[in-house]
């Protein structure tokens, strides 16, 4: 059983970790600036995921609360980026 | 293994529907980086990772309440935050990117002459039409 989830955990870390490579592909090479906050936006929630699976790899809580908070933060920064790509400013 | 014995004595139950859903659940995250980085177009892209933030997410989000319940023997839901909070989102930040870039495509002036990946192309036939806006002036 334990060696099941632990093969299991592993291959979804190797997973989400590979998604972040691409996502940061995308982000380095994105021809424009739209496709950046895209993978920006995906890059926040590829790291929440990380979180949350090293929570279950460490059996501890305390990782839920950091993938809580980078839940919020990347909803925060990428309304403020596409409101700036639209408008040109953040704040009107 | 080293370092995973606080899932030392974990029920069947649990443990094999969370196994599948971790794999399920990294897969599918997988999957739509994949799209992300692959596809042409940025109106195609911007479908890859929306299975990223919804499956990817509810399926590793149900493998860690599952975890942390059958540890805990007791119901352990406060993951659900987080879901709640990442399915009601992703749809304002995904149609809220999609508006910028629709906004910023037809700002720019159509292209002379017409290309068929352009945003102008919405009947998708811009590329047989000819040509009717005339040469912009010469600058002096």
């Amino acid at each position: 059983m334990i060696s099941l989830l632990t093969l299991a955990l592993h291959g979804a870390l190797i997973s989400v970790s590979l998604g972040l490579l691409f996502c940061c592909v995308r982000l380095l090479l994105g021809p424009s600036a739209q496709d950046r906050v895209l993978a920006l936006d995906t890059l926040w929630m590829c790291a929440m995921l990380l979180c949350l699976l090293l929570g279950i790899r460490y059996g501890s809580m305390v990782y839920f609360e950091a993938a809580l908070l980078i839940a919020l933060l990347g909803f925060v920064s990428t309304i403020a980026l596409a409101k700036f790509l639209m408008r040109g400013e953040i704040i009107e | 293994m080293s370092g995973m014995n606080h899932w030392e004595n974990l029920p069947l139950w649990a443990g094999l529907p969370a196994a599948l859903l971790l794999i399920l659940g990294g897969g599918i995250a997988l999957i739509g980086c994949l799209g992300l980085m692959r596809l042409p177009h940025f109106y195609q892209r911007i479908h890859g990772p929306a299975i990223t933030i919804t499956l990817g997410t509810s399926c590793i989000l149900i493998a860690s309440m599952l975890l942390f319940s059958a540890q805990a023997t007791r119901p352990v839901v406060h993951e659900l935050l987080i879901t709640l909070f990442v399915l009601m989102t992703a749809p304002m930040v995904s149609m809220l990117i999609m508006r910028a870039a629709v906004h910023r495509e037809l700002r720019k002036p159509p292209p002379n002459p017409p290309r068929a990946e352009s945003a102008w192309n919405v009947y998708g036939d811009l590329a047989q039409r000819p040509s009717r806006t005339p040469e912009p002036p010469e600058m002096p």
